[in-house]
């Protein structure tokens, strides 16, 4: 026999596809919209993705996603203080994109609106079999915001983003084309306060000789299960920093896609994990340099409390054109706990013959002649530790070179700490 | 103010012992100078002083104004008024040197049941203090001790020992490393700090740390115990005849 069985769904897939049975009429989006979301659907009926895939050896979804709230549109979701006192902010409450806020240079326009009227068709849909968080948010998204930047802008402050869950499921997007010889800083902001089920995208074009720093502030409740894609392609001559921080969720995973599209483009990753309790956050990234003469740094730092277990998965493609590419990826883990866990995988898939490409992996414990130098000095043990341990995440937050932002981060971690530290 | 009464020490994971029946005791106001050969126990009993967890006291006791610091941790031994200058000063990424010196400075007058400081008198101290040792606010905005030259990182030991003022100065070998001009100035700092409350312990291979910083007794320790005790003419003759007379003597 050669029909394929199909495989038994598990509660959670079930639940998805219930979910989207009985969603399916409030979706924005006909035609093309509605043929993808069909087909995304589709391909979470064949089942989530099980560490049997590579991508997935480190997160088996099909096992870890058990819960799947339903959609409650009764739930009342408040925005949050931007981190950056005075930014203009666009929100996403719920699931629903709030007004809009006027940004010179800047057009926001709900995605509500672009997928109501089929011209978000494209952007959707499941990049590749493995691709869980894709096809999920392609089914089920309702909202977000678009931003177009006009070539030139240079925005004085950040412009945030928030999405903001107060429980049930939330499916948003982000998306960002930015035109050539903008300076801008975005900053995304993930949280809530319910058990939710969050799928967020991000699509980002960068467009030549711009300078873009883009912060994702994830920051969910330990009951919250949260799905990050962020998708960047880089012109020419283009600078593009991404600062990722987790400091939330039960279940996490972000995933990062970033393709080095035009020539002396530039790729920062900063990632800072802030681990605890019993929660799984995986930070999955893939990138391409895809053209000659692109660069890019990857440093990843990460805090592990009680029994949380950590994932990074870092690959580099470097393509067969792509050559004087100089690419260096680096992940440092500061392991608190015997009972807590942290795995790296670094891969270079490298086609091209002169570049220069590397990756290093630490775990390590605080280092006690370290601590002993401090303790000497009078400060007590615990406070001794909580320096050593804001330093090491500090470093990375410190690249950042805004000090405003270093500054409202640093907040950030201080208050992570303050809780579970 | 120091006694140090028949102290046996020894490595913490293997059970080396280092330290073998040492006495010692320096009085206040004093300035000892302890001498001896490499691998003598110099720079454990330093170690030992301030409360580093890789050794272990088996037996015998340190009393600091006549009470034992056997039990306190390195933290609570400095807040009571211990400073150890290191050898060699660990450089820490990620702890701002500013930030560094307020914590401690405030930690250790928490402890003492005094007020923190505010922002302007710390910075005025500081900058003070980092004056008389002819070092640039610039560098103390640094990562503490991050990128400084030997001469800097010992400078900078200096400077934390005037800002923090303590009673019981533990110097080991402050003079390795530092050129004759760092020298004086190093020593500068630590001769502004003599002081008839104040007690100086200065641990040194060479007698020529003592020619600026001028000690009222000099110590030999070899093998972890003090075989010879005298005043500065002791460390002269060590350096004349070197460390063989007086360890054949004791033998």
């Amino acid at each position: 026999m050669n029909i394929q069985t199909p495989i038994k769904n598990t509660p959670a897939e079930l639940a998805l596809i219930d979910a989207f049975g009985e969603r399916l009429a409030l979706l924005p989006g006909d035609g093309e919209v509605m043929l993808k979301r069909d087909a995304a659907i589709e391909a979470i009926k064949a089942g989530l993705p099980t560490r049997r895939i590579e991508s997935w050896h480190y997160t088996d979804l099909r096992r870890l996603l058990t819960k799947v709230p339903a959609f409650d549109a009764g739930l009342e979701a408040k925005p949050v203080a931007p981190l950056i006192e005075g930014s203009p902010v666009l929100t996403v409450l719920n699931g629903v994109a709030g007004k809009p806020v006027a940004i010179e240079g800047v057009t926001a326009t709900p995605v509500a609106e672009k997928l109501g009227d089929g011209t978000y068709a494209p952007a959707l849909g499941a990049q590749g079999a493995d691709d869980a968080i894709g096809a999920l948010n392609s089914a089920f998204v309702a909202d977000g915001w678009l931003l177009e930047i006009a070539d030139g802008t240079v925005l004085e402050k950040p412009v945030e983003v928030q999405n903001v869950q107060a429980g049930g499921q939330v499916h948003t997007r982000f998306a960002a084309k930015i035109g050539n010889g903008v300076t801008a800083t975005i900053v995304e902001r993930q949280t809530g306060s319910g058990d939710a089920l969050v799928s967020s995208v991000d699509n980002v074009v960068i467009g030549d000789g711009s300078e873009v720093t883009w912060l994702i502030v994830q920051e969910q409740p330990d009951t919250a299960t949260h799905f990050g894609q962020f998708n960047a392609w880089i012109g020419k001559d283009a600078k593009f920093t991404l600062f990722v921080m987790n400091a939330g969720g039960k279940l996490v995973r972000q995933e990062i896609r970033v393709v080095t599209k035009g020539e002396g483009s530039d790729f920062q990753l900063r990632g800072v994990d802030l681990l605890h309790g019993d929660t799984h956050t995986d930070v999955t990234m893939v990138l391409d340099h895809a053209v000659p003469n692109t660069g890019s740094r990857e440093i990843i730092r990460n805090v592990v409390t009680g029994k949380a277990r950590g994932v990074f998965q870092g690959r580099i493609n470097v393509h067969q054109v792509a050559q004087k590419t100089d690419a260096k990826m680096a992940c440092n883990t500061l392991l608190l706990s015997d009972d807590g866990e942290f795995s790296t995988k670094p891969e270079l898939e490298i086609f091209a013959d002169d570049v220069a490409c590397g990756h290093g992996a630490t775990v390590t414990e605080i280092d006690h002649a370290h601590l002993f130098y401090l303790m000497a000095r009078g400060i007590d043990e615990k406070t001794a530790r909580g320096l050593l341990v804001k330093a090491f995440v500090a470093e990375v937050i410190e690249e950042l070179e805004d000090e405003a932002l270093v500054e409202a981060l640093e907040a950030r971690l201080d208050g992570w700490f303050a809780e579970h530290g | 103010m120091l006694e140090i009464k028949n102290l046996h020490a020894r490595i913490a994971d293997e059970g080396t012992e280092i330290i073998r029946g040492l006495n010692l005791t320096v009085a206040k106001g004093e300035v000892a100078a302890i001498m001896g050969p490499n691998g003598s126990g110099k720079s454990t009993l330093s170690y030992i002083l301030a409360g580093r967890e890789d050794y272990e006291v088996t037996e015998g006791d340190i009393l600091f104004n006549g009470e034992s610091i056997l039990e306190m941790d390195p933290a609570e031994r400095a807040a009571s008024g211990i400073f150890l200058a290191f050898q060699y000063p660990m450089e820490i990424p990620g702890v701002a040197t500013m930030e560094f010196l307020k914590v401690a400075m405030n930690a250790q007058r928490k402890a003492r049941g005094e007020e923190p400081l505010k922002v302007p008198e710390l910075l005025k101290k500081v900058k003070d203090a980092a004056g008389t040792l002819q070092m640039d606010m610039g560098m103390l905005k640094r990562p503490l001790n991050v990128g400084f030259s030997g001469g800097e990182k010992k400078r900078a030991e200096i400077l934390q020992m005037k800002l923090l003022e303590p009673k019981l100065c533990v110097m080991d070998e402050t003079d390795s490393g530092l050129d004759i001009d760092a020298l004086k100035i190093v020593s500068d700092g630590v001769n502004a700090l003599r002081s008839p409350d104040r007690a100086i312990v200065v641990i040194t291979h060479y007698q020529r740390l003592l020619e600026h910083i001028v000690p009222d007794s000099v110590h030999v320790l070899y093998k972890g115990q003090i075989i010879k005790s005298g005043d500065k003419s002791l460390a002269l003759d060590l350096e004349a005849n070197g460390y063989a007379g007086v360890i054949g003597e004791a033998a």
